[in-house]
């Protein structure tokens, strides 16, 4: 079909299954940083807010080139967490997928911040005089009333982690069947010459996946709006 | 029940100082919006924390400034209906319902699931989503929520607030028939004379974060009648009706009161205001009201520029009119006169 290569077949599914594990492996964090800003008043708060959504404002060629220097050889956890445990990511498929969920990080906590705030009150009130613990009212309570919020963010992250270049670069590179995903490639077919229209043919496959994204997402929030 | 609190809490330009012992079962915190009530319930609830002082429930410290003592809400065995339903919108009703049941451990398990949903008539929705549920109804699987959690001391925040008058006192019955079938102590919050009446034995009159006095129901009406138009609330529980001429007959004490509102139904509670009620020094020959009662003074009270009068009419049957200085002077009207008291059939506001 379109004549793609092995390498941009293996492209497409690293996008995808770079941007999906990205997105399951933020959610628990990202839940918790949105419970911890909306739920708990503490010192350094504003330090928090900031430094979640500052990947939203910096470049991604700088938080790729941040991650590149902490996570490398020489780096900070580089060299006494990850070395004596014997992984490298870099220029590995999980440095994209560390990049991505760097990047997509604050879209993912926002939403789920808007459904927490919009939660009464009174229900964790309730929940926890009824002798549920704060553990108990967060999965019983909070979770299942915000999940809206949290498919939101899971939706946007993913897509954001489709077109994630600038950082993945830095810390995964492009290695063609490794860590090239279709933006990486679509950036290679262009600037090569005659590459026009596999170029093309990667950005269809990109709107494709968005389409089928932004649909399900629409379809699920439509079933839970009917649900309720 | 037994309650002891001393409570202080600051915040912004409101200060609650609070300190007050209560034994009894239905006790009512009465005051204006504003005054207090809702922070006094959440502290003692342990939703907010104070700045010092003590709770003491049943002899256990709940809350102790000096010690660092502050148990948590979960684990304090207090149950809580506020003013809107607050329900799970995720859960069912019977989701709902068994919420406090699970978490409540099993030595303390002493409420019957079906026997709350009987008292409460909710077995019907018991599969329902909350969002399919009427106003009513929604309060009476909040209250079933609470009651189920088996709590020591249930706190109802102005439980009948958001409803409007007829469900208010569709909701009254039962409220009142949960608490005393599973005999649950209540601290009830309203600012509503008529539900404290209702609803309690004791009250706490709170103004401005302090507490004024630890009086009855009863007595702050009577304080407030010559205050309210309105003025006294006379509450009659009537029992077996018939119907006479379009309008209904019910038994009182050793008479029959005629009643427009009245209808079929075996009971019911009636508010008759102490102002709709004329009292005749002789009996009149001929007189459209169509209830005559013929009654003793037991005794008068001065209500700012009213005099209300406590009447003994046969059986057990005791009203409460209310009339001006010069209208006592004319009648003659003294403890142990003999007054005639007529009221319109269409006075009495049938409440339950």
């Amino acid at each position: 079909m379109l004549g793609f290569t092995p390498a941009d077949y293996s492209a497409i599914l690293l996008s995808v299954k770079v941007a999906t594990t990205a997105t399951l492996l933020s959610l628990p964090f990202a839940f918790a940083v949105a419970y911890v800003m909306t739920y708990r008043r503490f010192r350094g708060m504003v330090a928090l807010d900031v430094a979640v959504n500052l990947p939203l404002t910096l470049p991604p060629v700088v938080i790729g080139y941040i991650l590149l220097i902490l996570l490398g050889r020489e780096g900070l956890i580089g060299r006494h967490v990850l070395q004596p445990l014997g992984i490298q990511l870099i220029f590995t498929w999980k440095a994209a997928v560390i990049a991505t969920a760097v990047v997509g990080f604050p879209l993912m906590v926002r939403p789920m911040r808007t459904a927490m705030e919009a939660i009464d009150e009174r229900l964790i009130h309730v929940s926890r005089l009824l002798g549920a613990g704060w553990f108990d009212t967060i999965i019983t309570v909070i979770l299942p009333v915000s999940v809206r919020g949290i498919i939101a963010g899971s939706v946007l992250m993913f897509a954001r982690g489709l077109g994630e270049f600038g950082a993945t670069v830095i810390v995964a590179g492009n290695i063609p069947g490794v860590t090239q995903t279709i933006p990486l490639a679509i950036y290679e077919y262009a600037s090569s010459p005659r590459g026009d229209v596999m170029a093309l043919s990667l950005c269809a496959i990109s709107i494709a996946i968005s389409v089928v994204v932004l649909v399900f997402h629409e379809w699920l929030a439509r079933r839970m709006v009917r649900r309720d | 029940m037994e309650l002891q609190v001393t409570l202080q809490k600051r915040f912004n330009n409101f200060h609650l100082d609070v300190e007050f012992e209560v034994q009894g079962e239905r006790i009512g915190v009465f005051g204006p919006s504003g005054c207090g009530k809702s922070t006094l319930v959440g502290l003692i609830a342990g939703l907010s924390k104070p700045d010092r002082g003590k709770v003491i429930l049943d002899g256990e410290t709940l809350y102790d400034g000096t010690k660092n003592l502050n148990i948590r809400p979960e684990h304090r065995r207090v149950g809580m209906v506020f003013q809107r339903p607050s329900l799970f919108p995720h859960l069912s009703v019977k989701g709902n319902l068994t919420y406090g049941l699970k978490r409540c451990s099993t030595a303390n398990r002493k409420i019957a699931f079906d026997d709350v949903v009987e008292v409460l008539q909710i077995k019907h929705l018991m599969d329902r989503g909350v969002k399919y549920l009427s106003g009513g109804e929604k309060q009476r699987v909040a209250i079933g929520r609470a009651v189920l959690g088996n709590p020591r001391l249930l706190l109802l925040d102005e439980p009948l607030s958001a409803l409007d008058d007829s469900l208010k006192f569709n909701i009254v019955p039962f409220l009142k028939d949960v608490c005393s079938t599973f005999t649950i102590p209540y601290l009830f919050i309203s600012h509503s004379l008529l539900e404290m009446q209702i609803m309690t034995d004791q009250v706490l009159n709170l103004s401005d974060g302090r507490v004024l006095e630890k009086t009855t129901a009863e007595a702050l009406v009577r304080a407030r009648m010559g205050e309210s138009m309105a003025g006294y609330m006379n509450l009659l529980r009537l029992t077996s009706p018939q119907p006479v001429d379009g309008i209904y007959a019910y038994n009182w004490g050793n008479q029959q009161l005629l009643i427009a509102s009245g209808d079929n139904q075996p009971e019911g509670l009636f508010e008759l205001l102490s102002t709709e009620i004329i009292l005749f020094k002789s009996h009149p020959e001929a007189i459209s009201a169509r209830n005559l009662l013929q009654c003793r003074v037991i005794r008068t009270f001065e209500a700012r520029h009213r005099v209300g009068v406590d009447l003994d009419c046969g059986g057990d049957g005791h009203l409460v009119a209310e009339v001006s200085r010069q209208a006592v002077e004319e009648l003659g009207i003294m403890e142990g006169s003999e007054v005639y008291a007529a009221v319109k059939a269409t006075a009495f506001r049938k409440l339950v």
